[in-house]
């Protein structure tokens, strides 16, 4: 964990704004930006690949056997580029309550 | 080895990560992303960031959403400071410093490429680092509210080209930054976009990234806010821009010209033009003369790609 | 043994970094500062380094280049001059607040405009609020010494900030004189390797430089810089101690040319404590107290020091080589006396820009300075503080 927050004395922060933990923007959630939430319909996904890469926050896991898997709400913007790539109707875009 | 989408997606990591505060549907990170992804897992790479919507949204501190070493200091000069950091590589691998094998990659919007870097971009690829340039062009200073660049298309409406009563948009026409660095006469030089599974921009980010000595990259990335269509559209709006021939796949390889992909039948330049609100003014009645400019300067570019690649590949 | 020599200011400069051998050198060329980078590629193309040297297109890009060499875990030094440092002023400020100890030789000459090649201070003084270290140089040796000093400076863990070494354009750069050198292998031994904590190479451990730093953290990064600045201070002295072992030749903050019992003195850097030197030496021969403090760590500024060394005096003239164009006097000016005025030490101080766009400053000019501290002690008056030396004028102030 970064352990660097806006009550982190000066002392405490690394020099020149440096960070050693390539990657930890993972730690920051994007989710709460989204209003509208892709839906992941299993039954309809042929596992066709087309959504993965369109992805601009990288919130669709794909596994070892290379198949997509449910939403990573945590990251997700609610931009709805995937649901509109797929073409087997598998995401649906709904109002976030 | 043949591109296989979902092998590339599932078996190489992501260097670009989540968590990055680029906006809802933005076109440069699934980009960028697939571009880190044609670099092989085991080889480390430097990138630097030019001051713009990557740079700010990828590194604020104390948050990184790169995977590999990352530096970024202006505007201006993302070439320059990657070529600084590929001389030491140079220099402390030859003294026996370091061991690994370091890539060096460099992110630029169109304003940190086609105008304010384009020296430091020119001069680093004359000296032949062995580096890659990627520039996403998303047609404007999209960082500090759209205004217009020498990338900005004709006509566009931006805020400091705004399409006024008097005068309709930006007045001249688009710097074709691809041919400027095919003059520089590099080892590869090539225009993408993500479309089609990717497999152009990845096998082209291959390519660059593999091929030794100073290389360029010249990938469209549609910007929803800049551009004015809903953030759902990135991947049509791609298709529109290649099929369309506004942005034609192709690449220069020691001076021999390729075009990757020659659409069966070309789209009329209003297919990409209409769902964007940058260009509205030019469907009011009256106005039909810039469309057809418009076209004509599409019409006249590709086939200038097309003369290019018949001449340079003559026996 | 030491090695006499017959060098330039830029040879010197040369030398000493040929001799620390840097990783990286990136260069643009710059009259007056043009002969180091020329002299630094000859040693590169015959082998005498193991330098990549980067010629980039910009002196920006030089800028850039050292940075990005910098830290990606090497050595990077540069030269420049003038525009060449107005060129790289945005990069100077980025390459401090990314705390990193690249070496500038900085070959001072006159900013435009209008052109002009020759010496002043007006491109120090541009980035002196930059958090880079600057070292003065009267002569050859010391930009010499004061290079091969700089990495020990710099690279401290508790310093990590750039530094530039400044020596007067033409004056000394394109100036023979006799020179000692340090031996080679000696110099290697003195400056040691360059170990960095965190690198961009280190694949083990990739990080991640430069961010968008918002109002919750950029206070406190630069507040870092100020404690590095700070804490440069006795890092310099040490280092100078070290230094003195190796060749006999000592260094301090700045240096006291016979103030001890002085009445009235003269603050100034580089070449000009020279000529200023040998008007002591003459008026100190006909009886009168004169005295120089020959300024050389003018980055961190030694307040303290300064004001506990001038405090005995009855007048003191302070010279700039830079005029600051706000109707209020030169840098140095404003520094010493901001020193005196917070160490509550009243001394009669007048300021006189002088020696703009290489104008000569000769012995009797310096020496009418002198004779205008002795009218200030005897009249307690300093009627006019804001002084030029050598500008032409209709009347006289």
């Amino acid at each position: 964990m970064t352990n660097i927050n806006p009550s982190t004395p000066m002392e405490k922060m690394t020099p020149g704004g440096d960070i050693y933990e390539a990657g930890n923007a993972r730690e920051f959630k994007t989710g709460d930006w989204r209003s509208v939430r892709p839906v992941f319909l299993s039954d309809k996904c042929k596992q066709c690949g087309l959504c993965f890469p369109v992805c601009p926050d990288d919130a669709i896991p794909v596994n070892e056997e290379m198949k997509r898997e449910d939403f990573n709400y945590d990251y997700c913007k609610g931009c709805g580029v995937c649901a509109k790539v797929c073409p087997f109707g598998a995401i649906e875009m709904k109002e976030e309550e | 080895m043949p591109y296989n989408l979902k092998e590339v997606v599932a078996n190489k990591p992501s260097r670009f990560t989540s968590g990055h505060r680029m906006c809802a549907g933005c076109g440069a990170p699934p980009a960028a992303r697939m571009i880190m992804r044609a670099l092989k897992p085991e080889d480390h790479a430097v990138v630097s960031v030019a001051t713009g919507c990557m740079e700010v949204s990828t590194f604020m501190y104390p948050y990184t959403s790169w995977t590999d070493s990352f530096i970024h200091t202006a505007f201006e000069c993302a070439a320059a400071t990657l070529s600084g950091a590929e001389a030491a590589y140079k220099a402390m691998k030859q003294q026996g410093k370091i061991d690994n094998t370091t890539k060096f990659i460099a992110f630029g919007g169109d304003g940190g490429t086609y105008d304010i870097g384009i020296q430091s971009l020119s001069g680093a690829m004359e000296r032949g680092h062995d580096m890659v340039y990627v520039c996403y062009d998303n047609g404007a200073y999209m960082n500090t509210g759209i205004q217009r660049s020498s990338a900005t298309p004709h006509f566009a409406d931006t805020t400091t080209s705004p399409a006024g009563s008097v005068i309709p948009g930006k007045m001249q026409q688009r710097k074709d930054l691809t041919a400027i660095m095919a003059g520089h006469h590099l080892p590869y030089v090539a225009q993408t976009i993500g479309y089609m599974n990717f497999k152009d921009l990845y096998e082209k980010a291959e390519k660059a990234i593999y091929t030794e000595g100073p290389c360029f990259l010249n990938v469209l990335a549609p910007c929803p806010r800049g551009w004015g269509y809903p953030t759902d559209m990135l991947m049509q709006i791609n298709k529109l821009a290649v099929e369309t021939c506004y942005w034609p796949l192709y690449e220069v390889v020691d001076g021999k010209y390729k075009i990757n992909y020659k659409p069966a039948k070309k789209l009329p330049i209003e297919e990409f033009l209409k769902p964007q609100k940058r260009f509205k003014h030019m469907f009011k009645p009256g106005n039909e003369w810039m469309i057809e400019e418009f076209q004509k300067e599409v019409d006249r570019r590709w086939d200038e790609l097309l003369k290019l690649e018949e001449i340079t590949n003559r026996e | 043994m030491s090695i006499r020599e017959r060098l330039s200011g830029n040879e010197a400069a040369a030398t000493a970094m040929r001799q620390i051998n840097p990783d990286v050198v990136a260069a643009f060329p710059i009259t007056p500062s043009t002969e180091i980078p020329q002299y630094f590629s000859t040693f590169v193309a015959n082998g005498a380094v193991d330098t990549e040297f980067v010629a980039v297109e910009s002196e920006h890009s030089a800028m850039s280049a050292c940075i990005g060499a910098e830290a990606a875990g090497a050595r990077a030094m540069t030269a420049t001059s003038a525009n060449g440092l107005s060129l790289m002023w945005e990069m100077i400020y980025i390459a401090s607040s990314l705390r990193l100890p690249i070496v500038l030789s900085l070959v001072n000459r006159a900013v435009s405009g209008p052109l002009n090649i020759h010496n002043d201070h007006s491109d120090a003084m541009g980035v002196r609020d930059a958090g880079w270290i600057m070292l003065f140089s009267e002569n050859n040796q010391e930009a010499y010494d004061n290079t091969l000093m700089a990495h020990r400076i710099a690279e401290n863990e508790n310093v990590m900030l750039p530094l530039m070494v400044c020596q007067d354009g033409f004056i000394t750069s394109h100036s023979i004189e006799n020179i000692e050198l340090v031996e080679d292998e000696k110099v290697k031994e003195f400056v040691g390797e360059y170990h960095p904590k965190h690198y961009l190479l280190n694949q083990d451990e990739p990080i991640a430089v430069g961010p968008l730093d918002v109002q919750s953290y950029l206070f406190e990064h630069k507040a870092q810089q100020a404690e590095a600045m700070k804490n440069a201070k006795q890092v310099i002295l040490d280092v100078a101690k070290d230094f003195e072992k190796m060749t006999g030749r000592k260094y301090g903050l700045f240096e006291e040319y016979k103030m001890e019992d002085a009445e009235v003195a003269i603050v100034c850097m580089n070449s000009t404590a020279g000529t200023t030197k040998a008007v002591v030496n003459k008026l100190r021969e006909k009886g009168q107290k004169v005295g120089l403090l020959k300024l050389r760590v003018f980055r961190p500024f030694p307040v303290d020091e300064i004001a506990e060394t001038l405090s005995h005096l009855k007048a003191v003239a302070i010279l700039d080589k830079a005029d600051s164009l706000n109707a209020a006097g030169g840098a140095l000016f404003e520094d010493v006396t901001s020193a005196m005025y917070v160490n509550n030490k009243h001394v009669p101080a007048v300021n006189y820009v002088y020696g703009i766009g290489g104008r000569d400053t000769r012995e009797d000019e310096i020496e009418k300075v002198y004779n205008d501290l002795f009218e200030i002690e005897k009249t307690g008056e300093v009627k006019n503080p804001y002084r030029y030396l050598g500008l032409r004028k209709e009347a006289e102030e």
